[in-house]
């Protein structure tokens, strides 16, 4: 071929459509707005039932991720994410959807090297990076406060 | 014994003829323009297995099973079978072929692996190492998915340029004599393809990785036999897709080689790609066997077609490559087809 690489480039990003981020954007706004209202409402609902505003956001994140973990089990998690994108990934529901979703997919190679050796193989560099920049940040809030 | 013409290309003397053909597909296929033409559609997915990897294995026995019945032939009278498919150390293939008792080589050549063992096969038969062979090859959506993308259940996004992995099988039954019904199909010449990579890294672009080698191999193939497209009925590429096949074409008519009045494209065929949600078309092994596997062998039987040259192409990466950074190595491998 006499195509050297650069060409082929330039030649492939203009034959390859771009994802429709406009589209995509919209959906995410109003999917994630959605959730997100959702947990006002509950913890609005919760406190009205006379909980403490403190145990009602747990409660919150409890209800959020029990419903995106059984809405993953029941295989519809993935068909409303598939138009919503970030709008449930970002909240909590995503983080849950990808903790249950590969717990399902490798039980067929068993409880040890399956479920558990997998379950956090999407999750898992979000804890990984999340709980050192916690960690990090704490430390340097610890040593403003010495001061 | 094949001859070689050119650098590139191998010419059979006695050209060897196809016996039998079949093709298994999983629900969305059947469900597909091609439906009706494929010999077993799978209503469940998981083809009652407990396992992916099960149900991959039992779609390419299945697909051994029926080409060689409606070959009229047993197990006993094969002497070789070429079988892959894209699972790690090629399981599908050794575990579902493993109570064949069929001398066996495994391949991997990634979805270009019909075109492949159909060209290992037939060279086998041509030279006489033996007298009857045969070539299968398949994929799994969800095998595959669960080995290069994500877990089933999880909630991404495709992006417009990914493909779709066909679940799918498909087997081809090589030999000497004449087929049991229809007009003779034979192998004439087979292009064993070079590795191309002009730089593509994006997983979800199989199409533009793979289009470079599909050029690379049909230009080796008519520079060696002198031959123009127009002699053609169809050039049919293997799981392109839309973007790979624009990218092929585009990169032909740099050549002046013009193709696009008798192109088509496996992965173009094997769906209805708005109806269907498949974004770019159909990939995998079982996209380019099944296809030619039923219309295409089908209609060459009919005497709708004559001269086929079928191109199945293939992403030679690997998740550990690409997490590594590197670029998508492509392969094509031609096999030209006469009725």
């Amino acid at each position: 071929m006499k195509v050297s690489k650069e060409e082929y480039k330039t030649m492939s990003d203009k034959a390859s459509p771009g994802s429709p981020y406009v589209k995509d954007i919209i959906m995410a706004f109003l999917v994630g707005g959605l959730i997100c209202a959702t947990g006002q409402l509950l913890a609005n609902l919760y406190v009205s039932m006379g909980l403490e505003l403190k145990d009602a956001r747990s409660w919150v994140s409890i209800t959020l991720i029990a419903l995106s973990a059984l809405l993953t089990a029941f295989g519809v998690f993935d068909n409303i994410a598939k138009f919503a994108g970030a709008g449930t990934l970002v909240p909590i529901t995503g983080f849950a959807n990808s903790i249950v979703a590969p717990a399902i997919e490798f039980k067929s190679e068993g409880r040890i090297m399956g479920v558990g050796a997998k379950m956090f193989i999407i999750a898992g560099p979000v804890l990984v990076y999340g709980i050192t920049a916690s960690v990090l940040y704490g430390f340097i809030l610890c040593i403003f406060r010495l001061y | 014994m094949p001859e070689r013409i050119g650098k590139y290309t191998m010419r059979f003397k006695n050209p060897p003829s196809i016996l039998g053909y079949a093709s298994v597909v999983g629900k969305k296929e059947g469900e597909g323009p091609l439906g009706k033409l494929f010999d077993l559609c799978h209503n469940d997915t998981s083809l009652g297995e407990t396992s992916w990897e099960k149900a991959e294995s039992r779609l390419q026995n299945e697909a051994v099973n029926i080409a060689l019945d409606k070959a009229g032939l047993q197990n006993t009278d094969m002497d070789c079978i070429f079988a892959g498919d894209l699972l790690n150390q090629c399981i599908s293939s050794t575990f579902g072929l493993r109570g064949l008792d069929i001398p066996f080589l495994g391949q991997f050549g990634a979805c270009s692996t019909m075109a492949q063992t159909l060209s290992l096969a037939s060279i086998f038969v041509e030279s006489g190492a033996a007298r009857k062979a045969a070539a299968v090859t398949s994929s799994h959506f969800c095998s595959a998915e669960r080995q290069f993308r994500f877990p089933l259940e999880y909630g991404g996004q495709r992006t417009p340029t990914a493909q779709w992995t066909a679940t799918a099988a498909g087997s081809v039954i090589v030999g000497t004599e004449e087929p049991k019904e229809g007009k003779k199909i034979t192998v004439q010449a087979v292009t064993i393809g070079r590795i191309s990579d002009l730089g593509i890294k994006d997983m979800n672009n199989m199409g533009a990785a793979m289009a470079p080698a599909a050029a690379q191999t049909l230009t080796d193939y008519l520079h060696d036999t002198g031959t123009s497209p127009d002699e053609y009925d169809l050039i049919l590429t293997g799981d392109l897709g839309l973007v790979g096949s624009e990218l092929m074409e585009e990169l032909l008519e740099k050549e002046n080689i013009q193709i696009s009045s008798r192109h088509n494209d496996c992965g173009l065929m094997l769906y209805d790609r708005e109806a269907q949600d498949v974004h770019a078309g159909g990939s995998g092994c079982g996209c380019s066997a099944s296809v030619l596997c039923s219309t295409i062998l089908q209609q060459m039987s009919q005497g709708q077609l004559h001269n086929v040259l079928f191109i199945a192409t293939g992403a030679l990466m690997s998740p550990t490559s690409s997490q590594q950074g590197e670029s998508i190595p492509g392969i094509a491998h031609l096999v030209y087809l006469k009725a």
